[in-house]
């Protein structure tokens, strides 16, 4: 390996794809850039290993940087999104036992879900995400807020356990991110009720993160990160890339999955249980059509707003998902740019189209389960 | 063991620390107690299984988690750290090599995580102080913080309901907090409670 040596933290997931693919297939080296992969065991490893200077970038549960923009969880430290990695890509799923007593609930749909699990009685649900400052956790507190009857009790477990703590009793349903819910289905431990986009259907799951003052200090390197993993985004989101992507991704050291592992979070094709058809899911993980790498100001402020902040603290939020640098550095390799860098969430049911730098871009669907809208704009607060 | 800068009350305190270790490995975890044992800390508890992690965290009401830093586990020792309001435990964070740099931007970073170079052991004692001494400058700092916004809070609130004396009963400033004291000294309250119950009476009748 040859050029500007970066080293990028990341854990193995399958939405780590798009860092996968622009070093296997070379569109960091066209970028003049050696991106060392280093594996992380956790994400608080993660986090304070890019703190501490240790990374120079990395993969991000989208709740982080805002998250400590707001001063939460952890070494202090000023953590910039450069943009979006992925969106959805997540699955909410019980135990065999919980799953008999839910009935006539077709996979996705989160309301009826959520009134089946209401009229549980007994000891709280327990719940298990990977991280408390993860959109999975969001999207659940979030979800079942709409149900005060529903006593649930979150607790963090390594997504790599996540089976075997449904296995073992420790958990009663979880949501964690593939391939781990695919892995309890496999295993016969639980089912799958839905995908994360069924709360939200546009939640952006991952980022590429990097410290405020190693972006400012390194702005070269930072636009040929952020270039590569556009083109690795793009490829890895052309539908006829598809099987090839499986294939090395299957094949990376980095990931060491079974390619029949991947093949459900790139496809869509989502196996509830054992015993059932597979449930086509469309936007099931989106690595880069609808805009899906630009890093919108509203939501940095959703995620904000869903960990408590007052105004000051949305406008940081913000502040930490760089719109600007998005537009800066990819308008060069033709990407399309919205016209604004904010929008209001979860106002589109459809797929829209919206005024853009190249006439009009389109947008999928980010509506909520419960209909709500959430805009950020000071002026219309 | 060479100790020299410790001064005698944070000796005292040391001594009584209780240290939870989590660590799956059975030999380090021997390594670990047996040099947190010759420095001179007993109340120590080792912890392999995670299942139990959240349990013993209550229970045991650690002072001072030790935690290797590449174990996977960490994620699910922060969010019981939310949860169980633990800013006022520290977490030392221990590494198999040296690693001088990393150390040094942690200690700097002065929040809970904490460096500790896990298999130079003759180095646990001074490198744990440091921690806990740092820590203890943090946690001050922040309960100074909190109480004193807890004490802009309880004056706004005293405004309030001096406020609503003044209007409802004619009264001047004076002799409204003066009949919120006496109150309050009749029944035995402190007069923020008295204020709090005029407060809220009031919100309930507008």
């Amino acid at each position: 390996m040859t050029g500007t040596v970066l080293n990028c933290g990341y854990v193995p997931l399958v939405d780590c794809a798009t860092l996968v693919i622009a070093k296997e297939l070379g569109f960091a080296a066209e970028e003049g850039l050696a991106l060392n992969l280093v594996q992380q065991p956790s994400w608080s490893a993660l986090r304070d290993m890019l703190a501490l200077g240790h990374l120079d970038a990395a993969q991000m549960l989208s709740p982080m940087p805002v998250a400590m923009s707001m001063g939460l969880g952890g070494l202090p430290a000023e953590i910039d999104a450069l943009m979006v990695l992925s969106v959805n890509g997540t699955v909410f799923g019980v135990s065999n036992a919980v799953a008999t007593g839910i009935e006539n609930v077709p996979f996705g749909d989160a309301n009826a879900l959520l009134n089946q699990m209401a009229r549980r009685k007994g000891k709280p649900l327990r719940i298990g995400v990977p991280f408390h400052y993860s959109m999975h956790r969001l999207l659940l507190s979030y979800w079942t807020s709409a149900a005060p009857d529903l006593m649930i009790e979150e607790v963090t477990v390594p997504p790599p356990r996540m089976a075997d703590a449904v296995a073992d009793g420790f958990v009663d349903a979880f949501w964690v991110g593939e391939p781990w819910g695919s892995v309890a289905v496999q295993r016969g431990v639980a089912q799958l009720m839905m995908a994360g986009r069924s709360v939200w259907q546009f939640a952006p799951e991952k980022v590429l993160a990097a410290r405020r003052v190693w972006i400012e200090d390194n702005a070269d390197s930072a636009g040929k990160l952020m270039r590569a993993v556009f083109h690795a985004a793009q490829w890895l989101d052309t539908k006829k890339n598809k099987p090839l992507a499986i294939e090395i991704l299957g094949r990376s050291e980095h990931l060491s999955l079974s390619p029949d592992l991947i093949d459900p979070a790139i496809t869509g094709h989502i196996l509830p249980k054992p015993d059932a058809h597979p449930v086509q899911v469309d936007r099931f993980l989106q690595f880069h059509k609808y805009a899906a790498n630009f890093p919108w100001r509203s939501q940095a402020a959703w995620i904000a707003d869903q960990l408590g902040a007052d105004a000051a603290g949305l406008e940081k939020a913000k502040a930490c998902f760089r719109s600007d640098l998005y537009r800066q550095n990819l308008v060069g390799i033709g990407a399309d740019m919205p016209g604004a860098s904010e929008k209001k969430e979860g106002s589109l049911q459809f797929e829209t189209a919206v005024a853009s730098s190249r006439g009009h871009m389109i947008l999928a669907p980010d509506a909520f389960f419960d209909g709500r809208t959430f805009d950020f704009d000071p002026e219309n607060r | 063991m060479d100790d020299t800068a410790a001064p005698d009350n944070d000796m005292r305190m040391s001594q009584n620390l209780r240290i939870l270790v989590v660590e799956a490995d059975p030999a380090r975890v021997r390594d670990i107690v047996d040099a947190l044992n010759a420095a001179g800390w007993d109340d120590v508890k080792a912890l392999a299984q995670i299942s139990a992690l959240d349990r013993t965290v209550k229970e045991f009401a650690p002072d001072i988690v030790l935690i290797d830093l590449a174990n996977p586990d960490r994620d699910t020792l922060e969010h019981i750290s939310y949860v169980t309001q633990t800013e006022k435990r520290a977490v030392a964070l221990f590494v198999d090599h040296t690693d001088d740099n990393l150390t040094k931007a942690a200690l700097n970073a002065g929040v809970s995580a904490y460096v500790v170079d896990g298999l130079t052991m003759n180095r646990i004692k001074p490198v744990l102080e440091t921690a806990i001494a740092r820590f203890k400058i943090m946690r001050q700092m922040q309960s100074e913080l909190d109480a004193a916004k807890q004490a802009l809070e309880d004056r706004k609130t005293i405004d309030r309901a001096k406020g609503i004396l003044m209007r409802q009963r004619g009264l001047a400033e004076d002799a409204a907090y003066n009949l919120m004291r006496k109150t309050a000294m009749d029944q035995g309250r402190k007069v923020i409670d008295v204020a709090h119950a005029l407060v809220t009476a009031a919100d309930l009748l507008s």
